[in-house]
């Protein structure tokens, strides 16, 4: 029972790693989950989170098997 | 309406009219066609830029462009929307984003074309990384607000 955490772009190359795999407890946030992938560090004012590849705040729960995505401001076009 | 990631360099008005050629039932329909055209520059923020390199979330940024083109689709009367967006490596010239909407009448095209582009500029996991002339890297932090006046 474990989520999948990915990290693109500068975000990605600040915390070294595009992705890792996380124990699944119940109840717990997307908030939470950034807590725990990255020892407490403090979660970028700016960051954008999806959930299942789609867009979820830091505060929506997260379910078992799911795919939690945090990325900085995004700059295409 | 259709979505495309485009790994390689691409000829947007090739693009335009093979993707029309295959709209038969829009023939005659569509009184109105908007398009929008991103192409890659060789500076940005006074620097001069020899390449960027565009990333992207395989999966999400398809299903965010096709939730944009589905919301167009809401909100004006459209007939069909078209976007092809590149990623990888990118250099001045090339062209970056096509957004184009048929319509029957010109206020739909232009507004439905506007939205596209704008939400996709503030929504889609895209992220770009410059190459300066002088060789060094860096990430574009952010968007600019197109529906502001932008700085020349």
């Amino acid at each position: 029972m474990s989520i999948k955490v990915r990290y693109f772009a500068s975000l990605g190359e600040h915390l070294g790693r595009s992705e890792n795999d996380l124990e699944f407890a119940q109840g717990m946030s997307v908030k939470d989950i950034w807590v725990l992938s990255t020892s407490g560090a403090p979660i970028p004012d700016n960051v954008l989170t999806a959930v299942n590849m789609e867009y979820a705040d830091l505060e929506a729960q997260v379910q078992d098997g799911d795919e939690v995505a945090f990325f900085p401001p995004v700059t295409g076009g | 309406m259709k979505v495309e990631i485009c790994p390689e360099a691409f000829n947007p008005w090739q693009a335009i009219q093979d993707y029309q050629a295959a709209l038969p039932s829009a023939a005659a329909k569509f009184g109105a066609t908007s398009i929008f055209i991103g192409t890659m520059r060789d500076y940005n923020d006074g620097v001069g830029v020899q390449s960027m390199t565009l990333d992207y979330y395989p999966g999400m940024t398809e299903k965010q462009l096709g939730k944009i083109l589905g919301d167009a689709g809401r909100q004006w009367e459209i007939i069909d929307a078209y976007v092809v967006h590149r990623v990888g490596e990118i250099r001045p010239d090339e062209a970056i984003v096509l957004v184009a909407v048929w319509s029957a009448h010109r206020g739909d095209a232009f507004d439905a074309c506007r939205f596209i582009m704008e939400t996709l500029k503030s929504t889609a996991p895209f992220w770009k990384k410059e190459v300066s002339d002088t060789g060094q890297t860096r990430w574009v932090e952010k968007n600019t607000d197109g529906y502001k006046n932008v700085q020349p």
